[in-house]
């Protein structure tokens, strides 16, 4: 509750800011706010596009949100959409199967990519203590040149050197169905396991064993250890399920908004995910808004910049400044704690003076 | 007679509770000032209001015959008021100079004066007898010089008035008798205390009046020289305790802990246990004896699985556990009261339910096929909570952390007790206790010994080894020096033994 109230704060401050922004750029904010919305969600399209723009955030907001509520810091969202992506387009691009196999194994194996991406990190934190901050990082850049050399050299497209081949339309996660549903977007049943992914992971984390263990771990290890659980194997399990869940973002990313995977570009949407986490307070629920709202800003922009002088680095900006309130929530925590106790004082003042009697 | 500090009708609420219902505490200058009150009274709370980490809802604050707001610990460092929490928190891997000057930190220019600060820590730490070596690193140092470090802290800071919130619980006997040492050349140098203590004991040594508060509310406040330990007690508690433990003979039963040859590492990676071996039967209490760093900790985690056996074996009922992971000692019936309750007792972030089934949450009726069944955990700490009387403001709904610290202590025995072990490992079970909760924990250990169970009994006091224990086992330097059964002993002959000197006895 009190999260929720933290983070809408820091969204309308985020978002008077760059009313502000806009002001000094000689524009209308009322105007620009507008046009963001329309670009957003004018029509079926449009809010299509919106919700498949989320669509890789709710994958690495969960992803990171995970892994910090066991006591991990993932930043490693990236790498790990990249292999999770390539593991899929090389299923697709070498299987001839019929397609909702296809489709189901690509999903599989970029969740198994993904997780062995994360698998390694944990792997170090657990057995020499390296901080997952460090290897996470590097496995972004290991990801990053391994798709460099393996897609020109197996996946090439056929105009360019720098991306795979394109995905045949039956190969993506697009269906027809989603898309004349929404006139044409490129919205894609990726939605469909990223709302699946914030129902399992929410309750992982709040019923089962499995989810109180790995908790426990998180907030305090050493109790861990003396209660009997396995530290390091938690360790390691917990990195395994954000890589998958990463894996899987990489999977909606790159073959079903996209049909094919670039070289030399970590996607922006791995560390974009540490932001969705931090807005939807690590909560599964939280992160799934939080995305949608960083969904609707980035598809917002273009519109917006074609109809104003607002140039689209702005939604930039307002993201980041969302972000930098949600990371000071203390600060704004105390401006609502000094708020309750002012209340309460007038309270205290007008009402009459009851004296409690020492019994 | 002018009073450096007055606190008067100070309420402080928390969710649930009422922590500090119109209490009033006046400290006179250079008068070192007791507060007493049962385990979750609302002493550290209303120590906290004092130093600006908590706002009263209601009630007045004098400094020097002023009003003052003290918003928070900063304005609380600008009147001179200094504090030392009840669990103190250093930077582990930081120099002791370091530590002190964080948050105030000497500039030469631009950079930082370190050099200036370790000397001006120097001086003070000599001037006032403390013995801190302003360049030692915190995780090599011992917890009473940590706490030394905590008022050296206060004193760079030239605080006037020092708060120290149970600062001997973590104490060796030694150090406690240096720690009053102290106070008194702070005392002699002008300076006020405000300490808290279950100790009745150190109150009667050193304080000159006592404030005793009981469920939140202020009692009274008295003249320290004309009360008594038995007074001051009944005067907390509201009945009379009993400071003798009564207890039948032991009727040792079959070997329970059997320790044969045990040679443990220590955290410098030297051996810090050597060759130990020791028995514990079934209907015994084993206490072990000894100066604070000399195997105990070695033992208790080699037993436990916390710390891996270089040699030696270990064996419960005849079986050995001397390789096996620790939840599978959990289920041969070990069980384990640690002496660090933040660190290895409580998950602080968890709720009492989720606390009170650390061990057991992967065990019917707690969970069935990885699915948690809530009802079944809170049912079960709750019953847990009534029968230890673990105080709260929301009842097994509380966040281990904000319990107070003797309630966090009360759970984990409870915790402990609950699972009904063979062998139970009870490490400074009492610590930060108030003599209420000691009187009824002892007496559930003995009922647990009585019920045909092996107790090893760990800590730092000699008088609650003496009068739990059926037998004692004395260590030095990480070598068992002999056995002695409690009945025919005395604090001089074990105090003796804990020095090395040996004793060959058979028993
Ligand atoms: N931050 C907090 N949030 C909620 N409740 C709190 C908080 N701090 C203390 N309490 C509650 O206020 C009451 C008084 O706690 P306090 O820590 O002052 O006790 P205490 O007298 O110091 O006890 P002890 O001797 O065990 O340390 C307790 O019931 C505790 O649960
Ligand atoms: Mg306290």
């Amino acid at each position: 509750m009190r999260n929720t109230i933290v983070s809408l704060i820091s969204i309308i401050l985020g978002l008077v800011a760059g009313g502000i922004l806009m002001l000094f750029i000689g524009s209308n904010p009322i105007e620009g706010y507008s046009y963001l919305l329309q670009g957003a969600l004018k029509n079926l399209e449009r809010i299509g596009n919106t919700l498949a723009t989320a669509t890789p955030l709710i994958f690495t907001g969960l992803s990171v949100a995970f892994a910090f509520r066991t006591g991990l810091f993932n930043i490693g969202a990236s790498g790990q959409m990249l292999v999770g992506g390539l593991a899929a387009t090389a299923v697709a691009l070498t299987f001839d199967l019929s397609r909702p196999i296809l489709l189901l194994v690509m999903v599989l194996a970029g969740l198994v990519a993904g997780a062995l991406w994360a698998f390694i990190p944990g792997l170090l934190k657990a057995k020499f203590n390296v901080h997952e901050v460090v290897s996470t990082i590097m496995m972004n850049w290991i990801a990053y040149w391994t798709i460099y050399y393996i897609v020109p050299g197996y996946f090439k497209g056929e105009f360019l050197e720098t991306e795979s081949k394109k995905l045949a339309e039956s190969d993506t996660l697009r269906t027809p169905f989603l898309t004349e549903m929404f006139d044409g977007s490129y919205i894609n049943l990726g939605l469909f396991l990223a709302v699946i992914a914030v129902i399992i992971i929410a309750f992982i984390i709040e019923k089962t064993t499995l989810g109180f263990e790995l908790k426990a771990v998180g907030f305090n290890r050493f109790a861990a250890e003396y209660a009997g659980m396995k530290v390091n194997r938690n360790i390691i399990l917990s990195m395994l399920i954000s890589g998958a869940l990463a894996g899987v973002g990489g999977v909606a990313l790159y073959t079903g908004n996209a049909s094919s995977i670039q070289i030399g570009i970590l996607p922006a949407q791995g560390y974009d995910g540490i932001a969705v986490a931090l807005l939807g307070a690590n909560h599964p629920v939280g992160v799934f808004f939080a995305a949608v709202l960083f969904g609707i800003l980035y598809s917002g922009t273009g519109f917006m910049n074609a109809m104003t002088e607002i140039p689209p680095e702005l939604a930039n900006t307002i993201i980041a400044i969302i972000i930098y309130f949600a990371a000071t929530s203390v600060m704004i925590e105390r401006l609502l704690n000094k708020f309750k106790a002012k209340k309460s004082n007038k309270e205290d003042k007008s009402g009459p003076v009851v004296e409690k009697g020492d019994s | 007679m002018s009073y450096v500090v007055e606190m008067l009708n100070i309420r402080k609420e928390f969710p649930g509770i009422v922590a500090n219902d119109n209490i009033t505490l006046t400290l006179k200058k250079g008068e070192i000032h007791a507060l007493l009150g049962e385990n979750g009274a609302g002493k550290s709370t209303l120590m906290g209001v004092l130093f600006g980490m908590y706002q009263p809802e209601r009630g007045l604050i004098k400094v020097n015959g002023k009003e003052v707001k003290i918003t928070n610990p900063n304005v609380a460092n600008r009147l001179g008021i200094g504090m030392v929490h009840q669990h103190f928190k250093l930077v582990e891997n930081f120099t002791v100079t370091e530590n002190i000057i964080l948050g105030s930190e000497p500039l030469k220019g631009m950079v930082l004066d370190i050099d200036k600060a370790a000397k001006r820590i120097e001086e003070l730490s000599k001037h006032y007898g403390l013995n801190v070596d302003p360049h030692a690193k915190i995780e090599d140092i011992s917890v009473g010089m940590q706490q030394r470090v905590e008022i050296l802290k206060m004193l760079y800071r030239e605080a006037d008035v020092l708060i120290l919130d149970e600062p001997t619980a973590v104490l060796t006997p030694v150090e406690i008798d240096e720690l009053m040492k102290i106070m008194r050349n702070l005392i002699n140098e002008g300076k006020s205390i405000i300490i808290i203590t279950h100790k009745l004991k150190e109150i009667k040594a050193v304080a000159d009046r006592c404030t005793v508060i009981r469920r939140g509310k202020g009692i009274g406040t008295v003249n320290v020289a004309e009360s008594s330990e038995a007074s001051l007690a009944e005067m907390m508690v509201g009945r009379h305790v009993s400071f003798k433990v009564d207890k039948k003979e032991s009727t040792p039963g079959e070997v329970v802990l059997k320790i044969d040859s045990l040679s443990v590492k220590n955290n410098r990676k030297v051996m810090g246990l050597k060759d130990f071996s020791l028995e514990v039967r079934a209907g015994e209490i084993v206490g072990i004896a000894g100066v604070e760093g000399n195997g105990q900790t070695e033992i208790v985690e080699a037993i436990t699985g916390l710390r891996k056996a270089e040699s030696g074996t270990i064996l419960i009922s005849g079986e050995e556990i001397t390789n096996l992971p620790i939840r599978q000692r959990n289920e041969k019936g070990i069980s384990h009261i640690p002496e660090d309750r933040q660190k290895r007792g409580l998950v602080l972030d968890y709720s009492l339910v989720s606390n009170m089934v650390l061990q057991i949450y992967n065990k019917q009726p707690f969970s069935k096929r990885g699915l948690l069944n809530f009802p079944a955990m809170k049912a079960y700490a709750q019953n847990i909570i009534e029968n230890f009387d673990v105080r709260s403001g929301e009842g097994a709904s509380s966040i281990a952390r904000t319990l107070s610290g003797g309630n966090q202590q009360k759970a984990i025995i409870g915790r402990e007790l609950e699972l009904d072990p063979k062998l139970l490992i009870a490490v400074q079970p009492t610590r930060g206790l108030d003599v209420g909760s000691i009187e009824y924990i002892h007496r559930r250990i003995i009922e647990h010994r009585d019920k045909g169970n092996a107790v090893l009994l760990i800590s730092l006091e000699l008088d609650e080894v003496l009068q739990l224990s059926d037998r004692i086992a004395i260590v030095n330097n990480g070598e068992l020096v002999g056995e002695v059964i409690a009945a025919e002993t005395n604090e001089n002959e074990v105090g003796l033994m804990m020095a090395g000197v040996g004793k060959e006895r058979s028993i």
